[in-house]
């Protein structure tokens, strides 16, 4: 069947810049891995240059995902725009709403409610949480660990289980808004967190007791991938993956937002860089998050979780039928937007993967006029040639899952 | 007492070749291992413990074409990406079926955008589509038992 979709043809003209001359001579082999490959965590695509089976060069194509979320934020209100910024990065979803609520918030002054501040705090370490499993599932499945797989994601469902809870939606919530949130969360909800701080400390330690002495996942991951602290800053590399070569960099700590200087945690730190360093931060990490949740559950105020600025935040269904001006508000709200000052704005946050920001430009309409994201997995993916030069492509595969990329976030 | 009656009371089950072979069909279909984007976390969770796909005799994802019946198309599909995903069904031995699991998949979803391909049916014949942003496992189990009704009534030679 003739289709428009014909896999354009590379000739080897096109792509000598890449790759180095043995190449051209014909001494080493080129290879394409991806996008459909089962350990590129996606849609990644990588140009291999191999001696046997040593890499000589990697190259990422990057771009098999690309979605236009930040033109297509430029089309549509600040809070509706809130729904694109969801599907960014999936496996962080609370977290990007976050950012961009943050941002948004710090361009339009309003103030939000210390009881929404804590359950943000609350959702976005569970969320960190769900995410290192799925880290964990599919990098220790790349490395042959079929089992930690399964346990992975047996737990991930408790924490899909509370996002569906408060918002109704397992992954895409939009539960965070810009003001506070999107409603109180339910009755049920204290319970359930506690059963995940009941629970997990032992599940973590049933991972660890599955890998961290394991001698074949020590021998897949010790000394593989290594990257010096330099090198890492170098790149722009954030995150876990920093952390895994010394520097204690941690947004919620060197800038705390949300409330996170309140809380008592740790920032795990190894000096190896390798991949076996990362895989004990994120472990670490798990566990820090829980104590986290635990202090911002014990404290958690009484009160409002929206603010009362009816021009930025829309009234409780309640007073609709009631207050012709809540009708009025309601009804503007989701019609116009709000207006946002001329200027613009920068706001991270720590997202599983490493810095997350948003750059928001406005122009004094209700909608954006540019928005950027920096995203940490692209970042982190640019330090992966520098990691793999010399290694065996078995060990290319290990580090891509290290490094935890999520390909929605690296194209945007 | 029928021809089939006395048959089975010899322990042998007479049916028609249809439908053994639909049966036959929808009893190991094995999926093509292809996550794009958000979907694809919810395929793997319909794989792993708690929903476990490999009651339908699919625990086996194959990451090469040429092994698999069955493509999930689990998430948005960029301009860019699409002549990859057609070159991959072109690689699928028949009989393929293709469920295009989310609503990006199935109409472009929320992206109304240059980069994404307003549903997968402009590059593949899409057998069933499920809805959902994303749609949960349960519903991709869903759509797969839809997807077995309909290999099941297939006649042969609709197939070749």
């Amino acid at each position: 069947m003739a289709t428009p979709y014909a896999l354009p043809e590379v000739t080897l003209d096109q792509i000598k810049h890449l790759v180095s001359q043995r190449a051209l001579d014909g001494e080493t082999v080129l290879l394409n891995m991806g996008p459909q490959h089962p350990s590129t965590h996606g849609v990644l695509r990588l140009l291999l240059e191999l001696d046997g089976e040593t890499i000589i060069t990697c190259v990422p194509d990057v771009g098999f995902l690309h979605t236009g979320i930040e033109k297509n934020m430029e089309s549509k209100t600040y809070l509706k725009a809130e729904v694109m910024t969801d599907r960014l990065d999936y496996l962080n979803t609370v977290g990007n709403n976050f950012a961009y609520c943050l941002a948004v918030e710090k361009m339009i002054n309003v103030d939000v409610p210390p009881r929404a501040q804590a359950i943000r705090v609350i959702l976005a370490e569970l969320q960190r949480i769900a995410s290192h499993l799925i880290w964990l599932a599919t990098s220790s499945l790349d490395v042959a660990a079929m089992s930690v797989f399964l346990y992975a994601f047996r737990e991930r469902e408790i924490i899909l289980d509370i996002l569906e809870l408060v918002s109704g939606q397992r992954m895409m919530t939009t539960y965070i808004r810009p003001g506070g949130l999107w409603r109180d969360v339910p009755v049920e909800f204290d319970d359930a967190v506690r059963n995940v701080l009941n629970t997990f400390p032992k599940r973590i330690d049933e991972y660890e007791a599955l890998l961290t002495k394991n001698p074949l996942f020590l021998d897949r991951t010790l000394g593989i991938g290594k990257m010096t602290a330099e090198e890492a800053i170098q790149w722009g590399v954030t995150g876990s993956t920093l952390r895994g070569s010394g520097p204690d960099w941690d947004l919620r700590k060197k800038r705390p937002y949300s409330g996170y200087e309140q809380y008592d945690f740790e920032v795990p730190t190894e000096t190896e860089g390798d991949v076996y360093a990362r895989y004990l931060v994120r472990i670490k990490e798990m566990r820090e998050s829980l104590k986290i949740i635990e202090q911002a559950l014990n404290k958690l105020p009484l009160g409002p979780v929206r603010s009362n600025d009816r021009k930025i935040v829309p009234p409780p269904r309640s007073e609709i039928g009631t207050s012709m001006e809540s009708l009025i508000h309601h009804f503007k709200l989701w019609t116009d937007g709000f207006d946002v000052p001329k200027g613009s704005l920068y706001a991270a946050v720590e997202s599983p993967r490493g810095e997350l920001g948003v750059f928001i430009e406005s122009d004094g309409g209700p909608k954006p006029y540019r928005v950027h994201w920096r995203t940490p997995s692209y970042n982190n993916l640019e330090a992966l040639p520098d990691m793999t030069e010399g290694l065996l492509i078995a060990d290319l595969v290990a580090i891509i899952g290290s490094i935890d990329i999520v390909l929605g976030d690296v194209d945007r | 007492m029928g021809v089939e009656e006395k048959l089975a009371d010899m322990g042998v089950v007479t049916t028609t070749l249809e439908s053994a072979v639909g049966w036959g069909r929808t009893r190991a279909m094995w999926p093509m291992l292809f996550g794009l984007a958000c979907c694809a976390i919810e395929m793997m969770a319909a794989q792993a413990s708690d929903y476990d796909m490999s009651r339908f005799g699919m625990e086996l994802m194959r990451p090469s074409p040429r092994q698999s019946d069955l493509m999930i198309v689990a998430g948005r599909v960029s301009r860019k990406m699409a002549p990859v995903l057609r070159h991959l069904y072109d690689q699928m031995a028949e009989p393929k079926w293709v469920i295009a699991m989310g609503d990006c998949a199935s109409c472009g979803g929320v992206f109304n955008n240059y980069a994404v391909v307003q549903g997968v049916d402009e590059i593949v014949p899409v057998d069933i589509y499920i809805s959902g942003c994303p749609p949960r496992p349960e519903a991709l189990i869903g759509g797969v038992m839809a997807l077995h009704e309909k290999v099941e009534k297939l006649k042969i030679r609709d197939v070749l």
